[in-house]
């Protein structure tokens, strides 16, 4: 067993779990926190992003221990207040249709804008596709997800 | 998964001691191999090191053109990295064709070298820019590491940490990524180092990378894409499998090595 502390949207929390634990079961499991989904398991869909110290990363793919004394953030702790742009904008633009993939799809749109942002490159139509390459979606399209993401990288 | 014990040293004495002491211990320096395989009980290593937490492992210096990148240096952190644009720009627009952006965050270039897939993208710099792999007991030169599919010549309980590239006149790599996976159905290095034009191709040979000798020699007496059209490439010992034939791929050599070539 692996004692776990982390702080996950800004809260301490500490769990004894079996070593082999992925940090998508620990939310989802232990901390019920079942906003992150799991579509695959095997890192390719994207379902299950979240970000750890600032940093989007597939919670299916990370040990829960090896997480321990990060910070992690999932979809859940975006919203203060109110919703989070990002949110928002996939609410107004309705970038999804059966939401399964929204979780992640909203956890790597928000990681893009500031990567962007941060980095002063333009945040253009081809690079939210390209940026997108780790998120699937089997319903959309992807047309109204790009829409939503270009559209709160203008309120963020 | 199986059970396994986690081990997160933070120095390289402590997790050679924890490899040491493992009836079956794997190294974890990114997991977005060793992770997936474990799920499918491909692998049930009974303890897991995570060399993570040992500083020195971590980073990217540079001294007179040669590059120093830590082992578990991530593959974003290569690809956004100043240091690297200067001196070896082919490494980042490489690091930055790596899988998706999540996946870059976490995997690394020393978990790379050491699983040796024969689809992925680090071998072909390393073996093109001829890179001196560190280990906790040695130097390996890269014409002495990879051992084909999945298989180097780390001893067990070695540990890669860091890789060593020389300074190089040019370099690029293009590949042509599998549309689902991302990984390389050929992917091709063309460098010259010391004068000398070095050819490395992933992701179509069965042992894995494997410099390309007719293209060198080509290459050598004329540094042009169409200097490659006469060069004779063989399918032989070249994969086939549901992605493309032998024959399929030796084609896409040309292409690749050509497009590299063109960009170099």
């Amino acid at each position: 067993m692996a004692t776990v502390n982390l702080t996950v949207n800004g809260k301490a929390v500490r769990r004894d779990v079996p070593d082999t634990t992925l940090l998508s079961e620990f939310l989802r499991e232990e901390l019920r926190l079942t906003g992150t989904h799991v579509g695959c398991d095997t890192s390719q869909c994207g379902a299950c992003v979240v970000h750890v110290d600032g940093k989007a990363v597939k919670s299916c793919t990370m040990l829960a221990a090896a997480a321990a004394g990060g910070e992690v953030t999932t979809v859940e702790g975006l919203a203060n207040g109110g919703l989070h742009p990002m949110q928002q904008a996939f609410h107004d633009n309705h970038g999804l249709q059966c939401g399964f993939c929204t979780p992640g799809m909203i956890m790597s749109g928000v990681d893009m804008v500031n990567r962007y942002k941060d980095s002063g490159r333009e945040l253009t139509e081809a690079a939210i596709r390209h940026e997108l390459e780790g998120n699937i979606c089997r319903c959309t399209g992807y047309h109204n997800i790009v829409k939503s993401i270009q559209d709160a990288a203008t309120k963020m | 998964m199986y059970p396994t014990k986690y081990h997160k040293p933070d120095s390289l004495e402590a997790a050679s001691a924890a490899m040491a002491a493992a009836e079956d211990g794997k190294i974890l320096a990114g997991g977005h191999t060793l992770l997936p395989t474990m799920k499918q009980h491909l692998a049930a290593p009974s303890d897991v090191v995570d060399i993570r937490g040992i500083a020195a492992l971590h980073g990217i210096s540079e001294r007179g053109g040669a590059l120093t990148i830590g082992a578990t240096t991530t593959h974003a952190e290569v690809a956004n990295s100043a240091v690297v644009a200067a001196a070896c720009p082919a490494l980042c627009c490489l690091a930055a064709g790596i899988g998706d952006p999540a996946v870059r965050h976490v995997g690394t270039i020393g978990g790379s070298l050491a699983n040796n897939d024969p689809a992925a993208d680090y071998p072909a710099a390393v073996l093109a820019l001829n890179a001196m792999v560190i280990t906790n007991r040695r130097d390996i030169p890269a014409e002495d590491f990879f051992d084909g599919m999945f298989t180097t010549t780390l001893e067990d309980g070695e540990i890669i940490k860091a890789i060593r590239f020389p300074a190089s006149e040019c370099g690029s790599y293009s590949k042509f990524p599998n549309p689902a996976s991302r990984y390389a159905m050929v992917g091709v290095y063309v460098a010259r180092v010391d004068g000398r034009v070095r050819v490395a191709v992933t992701g179509a040979g069965e042992d894995g990378v494997f410099r390309h000798d007719g293209m060198e020699a080509a290459l050598s007496a004329e540094f042009a894409p169409d200097a490659l059209d006469s060069v004779e490439i063989s399918d032989d010992g070249l994969l086939s499998d549901l992605h493309g034939t032998a024959e399929y791929r030796a084609h896409l050599i040309r292409v690749i090595a050509k497009r590299s070539v063109a960009t170099c």
